[in-house]
């Protein structure tokens, strides 16, 4: 089940990416944070107890939206425009390193 | 003599872009630095792509405010030097350090205007940190600047005028709002009646809100507490105390929070002296009416200097910039400055209506179980922090933060600092205002460990 639920844009450009491997379709416009809790219902994992997270404040303050690319490097959900291509994971299982 | 370095703005919403038009009708080109792709701000946010709504669709009543300053903005063009999607992360000895694309740049600067807005204020509750939980902030930018609802029925909880403003959007958009929940009583209310000569079509507008949400079945509840959020992963439910029971509505997506909190890390870095404002409950950079801080060539605008709203925003932007101007030797209207304090000054009147008819909970800071997180970031509890200030006899807030490592985390007490001061004046019975304030650091917000890339940017050797 995703978490956030499209109003508007449902018919602009497919931006193709992947969840923990899966692929997704995002569409033009949407961030990072966007694209993930429209298919599903977490981010990303705490450090210290593993529980879900999924943003809060939606506008680069909390922090609580960073997640992985399968490269390894970590972005900010929030304030990230989806790319075409991105692997994101949301897992800490399935993150190495 | 050298030519002087440009002045820097810190922030694209209302107060910024007001300040940057005035600094650029004068001939002076400022640097203007916003984190956002765009300008605008919070109330005024744009979407990163079109999405078939129009400015009334998206901002409401705001919509023409929304437009003028999008415009005006836009029509300055190359006579400011615009920087989006860019940080600025640290300021020392006039010079600034400003992150865009993974490339740092040191600009100096000779004027600095800090319009940095604002973010929710926050207590922490049992099962905030779920996800579906969001600030009544972060549900409005998902629905005007993204198109999403993070819910199918979903509940506003909390105080503010945000409240009944984003579960009316919400409503607009076709989502069920399940419940709005409002921490002051109805007494608190009565204060709305002072606003009412003051600003009578805003308080209408808010009235016809709170009407049409009735109409719409959703219930609008006073007075409550103990709020918690239960769910598995997910927001399932919110609990509630009100008139002496405990509820339960069944949700799918919670919008939470309590007023704003002003981002005055910038000033803190820029040396402004600070003092505990009672209204806001917060430490606030000192300012005069002209926006003048503590330092000179530092002036401060809009919601980062006080919580004052939109329109205040842009008077203060204005008005910040016709003092440098003056300060800086240039033709500036003395006349327009004096209209803008005026204005400035009604704001305030209204400003103090509206925080005591939506004030902060205070109240509930005594109440904060132990299991609820205070810190996200660092995942410390209410009780471990309850537990650090009675074993160390912890009565200050930089001490608090060395202990526990509040406010140490990634969000560097954004949602937690507001909140544990609270928390620490009640466990130790003192004021508010006498706890102290943490003291901001650089970089203000992260940023990457390997930012390789420096641009250095100044002309000459800073002022000072
Ligand atoms: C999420 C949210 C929603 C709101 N919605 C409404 C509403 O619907 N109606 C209403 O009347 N009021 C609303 N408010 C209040 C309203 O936003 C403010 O009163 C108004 O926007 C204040 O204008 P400002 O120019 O002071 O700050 P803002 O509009 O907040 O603009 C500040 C800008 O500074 C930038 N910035 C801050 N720090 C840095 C930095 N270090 N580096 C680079 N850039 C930085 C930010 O990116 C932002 O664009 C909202 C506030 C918030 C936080």
């Amino acid at each position: 089940m995703p978490l956030l639920h499209r109003l508007v844009r449902q018919d602009s450009a497919v931006v193709p990416f992947t969840i923990d491997g899966v692929p997704c379709n995002g569409r033009a416009g949407d961030t990072v944070l966007t694209a993930v809790l429209c298919h599903v219902e977490q981010l990303r994992e705490t450090e210290f107890s593993g529980a879900a997270r999924a943003g809060f404040c939606q506008m680069g303050a909390c922090q609580d939206c960073w997640v992985q690319l399968a490269a390894g490097e970590r972005l900010r959900a929030c304030t990230t425009e989806l790319a075409e291509g991105m692997h994101i994971v949301t897992q800490r299982g399935l993150r190495h390193g | 003599m050298a030519e002087r370095a440009p002045p820097l703005i810190v922030g694209a919403g209302p107060a910024g872009i007001r300040a940057a038009a005035t600094l650029a009708a004068a001939g002076l080109r400022p640097v203007v630095v916003d984190e956002g792709h765009a300008c605008g701000g919070q109330i005024y946010r744009q979407p990163l792509a079109q999405d078939g709504r129009d400015d009334r669709a998206r901002y409401g009543s705001e919509a023409g405010k929304a437009a003028l300053l999008h415009r005006d903005f836009a029509a300055l063009g190359p006579d400011v030097d615009y920087r989006p999607n860019t940080l600025l992360w640290n300021l020392r000895d006039g010079t600034a350090d400003v992150l865009r694309d993974g490339v740092n740049h040191r600009v100096g600067y000779d004027g600095l205007i800090l319009a940095t807005g604002a973010t929710d204020r926050v207590l922490p509750i049992p099962g905030w940190t779920l996800p579906g939980v969001f600030t009544l902030g972060g549900a409005q930018i998902a629905l005007k600047a993204q198109g999403c609802a993070i819910g199918r029925r979903v509940v506003f909880a909390g105080s503010g005028p945000l409240l009944y403003l984003v579960a009316w959007q919400y409503m607009k958009a076709g989502v069920e709002v399940a419940a709005v929940l409002d921490a002051a009583p109805l007494s608190a209310k009565l204060n709305l009646l002072r606003a009412l000569p003051l600003a009578p079509d805003i308080v209408l507008r808010g009235l016809r809100m709170v009407a049409a949400l009735g109409l719409a079945g959703t219930r609008v509840q006073l007075g409550v507490s103990s709020l918690r959020i239960e769910g598995k992963d997910k927001v399932s439910r919110i609990v509630y105390q009100s008139g002496g029971r405990e509820h339960r509505i069944a949700c799918d997506g919670v919008a939470y929070g309590l007023n704003l909190r002003s981002e005055t890390q910038a000033a803190d870095l820029a040396g402004c002296a600070f003092r505990f404002d009672p209204r806001d409950r917060a430490h606030l950079p000192l300012r005069e009416a002209s926006g003048r801080s503590s330092v000179a060539g530092v002036y401060l605008a809009g919601d980062g200097a006080r919580i004052a709203g939109a329109d205040a925003a842009e008077a203060a932007g204005e008005r910040a910039a016709l003092a440098l101007l003056e300060d800086r030797g240039l033709p500036h209207d003395a006349a327009r400055a004096a209209a803008l304090e005026l204005r400035l000054a009604k704001i305030d009147r209204l400003r103090g209506a509206l925080e005591a008819a939506f004030p902060f909970p205070a109240h509930w800071a005594a109440e904060i179980a132990d299991d609820a997180l205070l810190c996200r970031c660092e995942e410390i509890s209410a009780g471990e922090a309850r537990r650090a200030i009675g074993d160390y006899v912890l009565t200050e807030m930089n001490r608090l933060k060395a202990i526990t490592r509040i406010g140490m985390g990634r969000c560097q007490g954004r949602m937690c600092a507001a909140a544990a001061a609270e928390l620490l004046a009640v466990q130790t019975q003192r004021d508010i205002g006498a706890v102290g304030r943490l003291r901001a650091q650089a970089p203000i917000k992260p940023i990457p460990l390997d930012v390789s890339l420096s641009v250095d940017e100044r002309q000459h050797d800073p002022a000072h």
